[in-house]
């Protein structure tokens, strides 16, 4: 994973609230096999009005999305994140996202920014004519005027994302815990244990 | 927010500390929780121990890629359990002489092969496409017994809440999360806040756990269970057949919960036991005695309560593009402007220009040119039962131009033509299906046209989910069934 400590650049002043994931990446773009080369249908439907916020030339390339509240909720979908990352987003700043959504954001290296409804309609105005930036390391995220807005950020997570760290190879180091525990379980909660399952 | 405190201790003075305690007073989550932790780190996240990892073709094969690329192995294959259900054509799967009949769709097709080809390689069990135990995830899980009380079950799909209905602490991951638990069979976790959504009092005549649950959506709102873990509580849930609380726990996410629960009681042992991979002889004995002991104690408290009145539910439908947009049967299509929350009134105007509806028409005046009867969320028998039992002897509207019943498993088929229910459900016009997720979702052949509307049993009105363009409303089995016989959406109590 690539390590994350500040993004700077447009931001695509989005605003909608309760944008579910089949908005993101709908269904049929789900049956690749791979991770790339979702970013040409995140929203699809949206895009489909030629005025559409996505495909303005203003906004190209911009690493950063800016959202409404309960952002990424229905399907846990990862594609939804890869999607993302595929057409550029390194970081998404809304006032609330869906639990499932972050954690996949998360994994993929996605900064999900968490700030107050006032600080996000502040972004949206500035986004449409000014660069934002995000900084990691001080949690916060500042625009070319007076604006500096800090965040909270799971430490763990700052810490895997700030150094591109993989949770799996963390977790499977931690072999010795986990036979530990399943030698507890063994015993404790053997009908749990799979000798009936699978 | 509770912590895992007996682990803390654990961690700290190195002693050992049963996984079955009895302590301070817990809720049901606390206490399937705290039996599954591995371990604490110093800021809460735990490394929570997954018993039930049930696996399909859609979000597995990047994961499975990932593995073979680092050249890891599946930690637990005989606690993984994989079946294809997403992307199956509804229709035959094999011809007369068992061959199996192509899938049109080349990408379908692929991913359909990767899982049928991954779950070998990784040694996972894999129900195939035409066994008679294939199904949706959802409804097999519990069917086989693979599914638990008391356990931890995940699958990269959002309705794995619906696993919850036996009791059992079940949720949605993405991708890199289900090859996380390939890999190591556990997942890092903070631990949730804890919400009890109780209803008690007399569910009034044709109200099911459908609409108790569209009615629970529609008061709290999509993200009112965010960041917590529903457990539904109160007499209604007690009475409910187990059946009827996975539909409930299924939904528990378009609440914004990850994960809904049942305190797992008499009818859920009665449910479980005797399944294929349901624990046996002194290993059911001993899980019976701890599954006693999970129901949330006297004192345990929430960190958010909702109660309901029973006698407020009414046989419930959507009318938007957000589980949240619910309106009894009787109402009429809301204007945007009573909503008091400008962004909903936005929300809520582009909702209605999806769905082409006006404010004050009434729900009960809305045509609709399809009707679909399955899902994970209502395939299971007593919800084909429920459709039957409207549509018997009666026959669907001109107007409905495609009606399709799909069962949720091909036990539940096979139980349902026991009963004679696919002959009630073909001379009433509509069509009987092989069991997958079909037109839950626009991954497979059935689809709703661009511009149509569906009555569907389904968990999902949101734009374009039963494929392009398609307008849902939201229902239960006998709203959905009533719906196909008059044309437009019902109050199934005045038929």
């Amino acid at each position: 994973m690539e390590p994350i400590r500040d993004i700077a650049g447009r931001a695509i002043p989005f605003g909608a609230k309760n944008v579910d994931t089949d908005v993101i990446i709908p269904a049929h773009w789900l049956k690749t096999i791979t991770r790339d080369g979702l970013g040409k249908g995140a929203f699809e439907t949206i895009r489909k009005d030629p005025d559409n916020i996505f495909d303005s030339e203003r906004y190209a390339g911009a690493p950063i999305l800016i959202a409404g509240d309960n952002f990424g909720c229905g399907s846990s979908r990862e594609h939804a994140a890869w999607a993302l990352l595929d057409m550029g987003v390194k970081a998404v700043i809304a006032p609330s996202f869906s639990d499932i959504f972050s954690g996949n954001a998360f994994k993929n290296g996605i900064l999900t920014v968490v700030l107050p409804q006032e600080q996000v309609d502040r972004l949206l105005e500035v986004a449409t004519e000014h660069d934002i930036a995000i900084d990691l390391e001080s949690q916060t995220v500042t625009t070319p005027f007076q604006d500096r807005f800090t965040f909270e950020i799971d430490p763990f997570r700052k810490h895997c994302l700030i150094e591109g760290l993989d949770e799996i190879g963390l977790t499977m180091a931690r072999d010795e815990a986990i036979a530990a525990y399943e030698g507890r379980a063994n015993s404790e909660l053997s009908f749990l244990s799979g000798r009936n399952a699978a | 927010m509770q912590t895992c405190v007996s682990n803390l201790q654990f961690a700290r003075n190195g002693r050992k500390c049963p996984l079955i305690m009895a302590s301070k007073a817990r809720t049901l989550y606390e206490k399937i929780w705290d039996a599954h932790v591995v371990e604490q780190r110093d800021d809460g996240t735990c490394l929570i121990y997954i018993d039930r990892h049930l696996v399909h073709e859609v979000t597995s094969p990047q994961a499975f890629e990932s593995l073979r690329s680092a050249g890891r192995k599946v930690r637990r294959p005989d606690l993984t359990l994989a079946v294809p259900d997403h992307n199956l054509p509804t229709t035959a799967r094999r011809d007369e002489t068992g061959n199996r009949i192509p899938i049109l769709d080349p990408q379908s097709a692929q991913q359909l092969e990767a899982l049928e080809r991954n779950a070998p390689d990784f040694g996972i069990r894999y129900i195939g496409d035409a066994d008679l135990e294939q199904g949706i995830v959802h409804v097999v899980g519990p069917e086989q017994g693979f599914s638990l009380p008391g356990a931890t079950i995940v699958c990269g799909d959002s309705h794995t809440a619906a696993h919850g209905g036996l009791g059992a602490l079940a949720f949605g991951i993405g991708t890199s999360e289900v090859e996380h638990v390939l890999a190591t069979q556990t997942l890092l976790l903070k631990q949730s806040k804890t919400m009890e959504v109780r209803v008690e009092g007399t569910l009034g005549a044709g109200v099911t756990p459908k609409d108790v649950v569209l009615h629970v959506i529609g008061l709290i709102g999509t993200a009112g269970g965010t960041g917590h873990v529903i457990e539904f509580c109160g007499n209604v849930f007690e009475e409910m057949s187990v059946e009827g609380r996975i539909t409930v726990c299924n939904m528990a996410i378009e609440g914004g919960a990850r994960a809904g629960l049942v305190a797992p009681d008499d009818k859920t042992f009665e449910y479980v036991k005797g399944r294929p991979m349901a624990p046996k002889g002194a290993d059911w004995d001993k899980a019976l005695s701890w599954w006693k002991t999970l129901p949330t104690d006297t004192g345990a408290t929430f960190d958010k309560s909702v109660h309901i009145d029973a006698a407020d539910i009414q046989p419930t439908v959507t009318w938007g593009t957000s589980p949240e947009d619910t309106v009894a049967i009787g109402g009429v299509v809301p204007d945007p402007s009573s909503f008091a929350d400008p962004s909903k009134q936005k929300a809520a105007q582009a909702s209605l220009d999806y769905m082409g509806l006006t404010p004050g028409t009434k729900m009960a005046d809305i045509p609709v040119e399809n009707v679909f009867i399955g899902s994970c969320t209502n395939s299971r028998i007593e919800d084909l039962r429920a459709a039957a039992e409207v549509l018997r002897g009666r026959h669907k509207a001109d107007n409905v131009k495609w009606a399709i019943v799909v069962p949720g498993s091909g036990l539940v088929k096979k139980q349902a033509e026991a009963e004679g229910l696919d002959k009630v459900f073909t001379d009433a016009g509509l069509e009987w299906r092989e069991p997958g997720c079909s037109a839950c979702l626009g991954m497979n052949p059935d689809k709703v046209p661009a511009g149509e509307r569906c009555a569907s049993t389904s968990n999902r009105n949101f734009v374009g989910r039963q494929g392009p363009g398609s307008r849902t409303h939201l229902v239960s089995p006998a709203m959905a069934a009533a719906a196909a016989v008059t044309g437009h959406l019902t109050d199934v109590r005045e038929l």
